[in-house]
């Protein structure tokens, strides 16, 4: 065909192009849904507890992606460095990914029970406490600001309408398990003489979620 | 007053680029604060909204949307109106895109400093900034679409093909990425969910690229270079093949951002042979912008505009050059995650995007006001100061990138690793304040425009130009 006779006539252009631009997408993205075997289902993980859920969107909300990946990729170093490199089928719960895209500081995947809940605390605070030459900032308005548990049944019943499998039951009875889950963190900190707790301030839930990451799986 | 009818509408491009420079300044000042921060942590002052987690989404925002975003409409409605002879299809149309972007962007600002996000890459506007977005450009493409309908030149010419690709896939792209499920009037969760989502977003993630930052620049690129060389482009023949294998390959290379992820292999590889191929469409666009200058390079001695522009090419070669590179998986596999990839963007951002920007602005700006440019020799100060910032910035870059790489993969003779993740951190310190120094260089360059262009705009009159009579 003439490409003229296509300058004259804007609309046949315009499908055109559109048809072109369409291709390269659907042919990546419809299998991945159509093709089950792209996400084999792994054992063991399942949907955040409340509070984890209210920490992953305390670490969407400041942003720590912009800083932390949560991908180990299958190489020597980093499986060494991290653990177990990472597989689809450990991401099913989490809307949004957050795999990140670059590495200001280490990879957090595997973040999970690395560390007791003491070293978090104190490093939230002020990482150079535990971490010396760390250049990342200071967080003190984690442990300011405090939680409510009033809004994490509507956040649940959000994730149940995506997919996630939250039961009613769950969702309803979701502040108790929120605040037991409180009443562990805090007696962790105190065993290990963290003193200036005071209150339910909003870290609680971060520990709670970096505890989690990565742990699905037995590894450790 | 002129009769409407008979007159271009030159003052919804004079306020593009107003705010092309006001959000520019904005956007690249954020940046250079997060810049710092990463050299000097204490920066954020305990604040949470000066946190770099906040901070970092603010500053891709505001340059690409914000900056970015109205440097495009600046130039696509004051040549769009010359293309076709015939103004804008609705001054208010006209009139609603431009205050509703700026609104958009404000909105968003606020959003992002308060931490409300969608959380995902150069989509973090939250659901009801979505909404907005979907509908101002909705209104952009009436009245671009609308504006091609009523034309008065039969032919399409070829800066109109890019505008319309990057009309229709940037509408395409937005509404599948931000699919999403309200918690509150404010939050939501993404409609997918880990691999699915990481795909979806890269496929915008690198279209966004493709089809924001690449061909609406492209198209710039094509109506204003041969206006400022006052010459015909190069080849037409090149720019029909170039146009239409770009944006059929563009899209598929989504998945180089996520090689050695979780994702399934053959769409990594996919993502990968994809982006190779790109470099050559990549390469047409340069090489038909290149060699328009045939007859007229002794001139870039005296022009600093076709300074910026034969420069705007140059870094658009490398970093399509760079950016192929980049997609080989064991490329990747050292790159990933590092600052050379920040180097990357800003080679295509800086040298690309904004030089291309400055060019156009620098010319059309003095005709948007009758008059001439106030000061040839502030704009090549201008030119020479945001080159050698460019430079510093990516250099430092590539340095800090690939020792990180090579640092964390290093083995001793046992087999253990060699370097703690804290110490590839605690070297990097230098470099980084010499890349917040390539940026604050980049930065006062822009400043010496924003002069530079107000003087020009006090001496000149805002006025309409007429419609020529065929």
């Amino acid at each position: 065909m003439n490409h003229r006779y296509l300058e004259r006539k804007s609309l046949v252009f315009a499908v055109l192009m559109l048809v072109t631009v369409l291709i390269g997408g659907l042919v990546e993205i419809i299998p991945l849904y159509a093709v089950k075997a792209t996400v084999p289902p792994l054992k063991g993980v399942h949907p955040y507890r409340p509070l984890e859920l209210e920490g992953r969107d305390i670490y969407i909300r400041e942003g720590c992606y912009t800083c932390h990946s949560q991908m180990v990729r299958p190489f020597r170093d980093e499986t060494e460095r991290y653990g177990p490199y990472s597989k689809a089928g450990e991401f099913v719960y989490d809307h949004p990914f957050q795999w990140g895209s670059k590495r200001t500081g280490p990879d957090l995947q595997r973040l999970g029970g690395k560390y007791p809940d003491a070293w978090h605390w104190l490093h939230m605070k002020n990482p150079r406490e535990v971490s010396p030459g760390s250049i990342m900032p200071e967080y003190p308005w984690l442990y300011t600001q405090q939680l409510d548990h009033t809004s994490i049944a509507a956040r649940m019943k959000a994730l149940q309408r995506l997919g996630v499998p939250y039961t009613d039951q769950e969702i309803a009875t979701c502040g108790d398990d929120y605040w037991a889950q409180v009443g562990t963190i805090q007696k962790n900190l105190q065993q290990a003489g963290v003193t200036d707790l005071h209150d339910t301030p909003e870290i609680l839930a971060l520990i709670a979620y970096l505890q989690r990451l990565g742990s699905d799986i037995e590894w450790r | 007053m002129d009769d409407p009818e008979t007159t271009y509408d030159d003052s919804t491009p004079r306020w593009f680029s107003f705010f092309t420079m006001f959000w520019g300044g904005v956007g690249m000042l954020v940046g250079l604060w997060a810049a710092l921060e990463l050299a000097f942590y204490q920066l954020n002052g305990g604040e949470p909204w000066l946190t770099f987690g906040r901070l970092r989404p603010l500053h891709t925002n505001a340059v690409i949307f914000a900056f970015g975003g109205n440097a495009i409409f600046a130039g696509v409605y004051y040549s769009t109106q010359r293309l076709c002879r015939v103004r804008m299809f609705s001054d208010v149309l006209s009139r609603i895109h431009l205050w509703g972007w700026q609104l958009i962007v404000v909105l968003d600002a606020v959003a992002l400093l308060s931490g409300h996000t969608q959380g995902k890459e150069y989509a973090e506007p939250i659901w009801p900034i979505d909404i907005l977005i979907t509908v101002i450009w909705v209104i952009f493409a009436i009245n671009f679409f609308g504006t091609l309908w009523r034309r008065k030149e039969r032919h399409l010419y070829v800066a109109l093909w890019f505008y319309m690709s990057t009309v229709l896939t940037i509408a395409v792209l937005h509404l599948v990425n931000s699919a999403c499920m309200p918690i509150n009037m404010l939050d939501s969760y993404s409609a997918y969910a880990g691999v699915q989502d990481a795909l979806i977003q890269w496929w915008y993630g690198h279209n966004a690229v493709g089809f924001l930052l690449t061909t609406p620049f492209l198209g710039l690129m094509y109506y204003f270079l041969p206006k400022a060389v006052n010459k015909p482009v190069y080849s037409y023949r090149l720019s029909i093949v170039h146009f239409w294998s770009l944006i059929f390959l563009y899209i598929w290379a989504g998945p180089h951002h996520l090689l050695y992820t979780a994702l399934p292999d053959w769409a990594q590889t996919l993502g990968m042979v994809f982006s190779i191929m790109l470099i050559a469409p990549s390469w047409g666009g340069m090489i038909n912008g290149i060699l328009t200058f045939k007859g007229a390079w002794g001139r870039l001695r005296t022009e600093p505009i076709l300074k910026f522009f034969v420069a705007s090419l140059t870094f658009y070669g490398m970093s399509t050059f760079e950016g192929p590179m980049l997609s080989i998986r064991s490329v990747s596999a050292l790159g990933h995650y590092t600052d050379w990839i920040v180097g990357h963007v800003h080679s295509g951002a800086l040298g690309w995007v904004g030089f291309t920007v400055f060019a156009m602005l620098y010319w059309m700006w003095p005709r948007l006001f009758r008059t001439e440019l106030y000061s040839t020799k502030l704009c090549e100060y201008h030119f020479w100061t945001a080159s050698v910032g460019i430079l510093l910035y990516i250099t430092s870059m590539w340095i800090t990138g690939v020792t990180q790489g090579l640092m964390l993969r290093q083995a001793s003779a046992e087999g253990t690793l060699v370097y703690q993740f804290i110490e590839t951190v605690k070297i990097l310190h230098p470099y980084y304040v010499v890349r917040a120094l390539g940026g604050g260089l980049y930065l006062a360059g822009l400043l010496m425009m924003a002069y530079n262009l107000t003087r020009t705009a006090l001496a000149g009159t805002p006025s309409d130009e007429r419609i020529p009579v065929k």
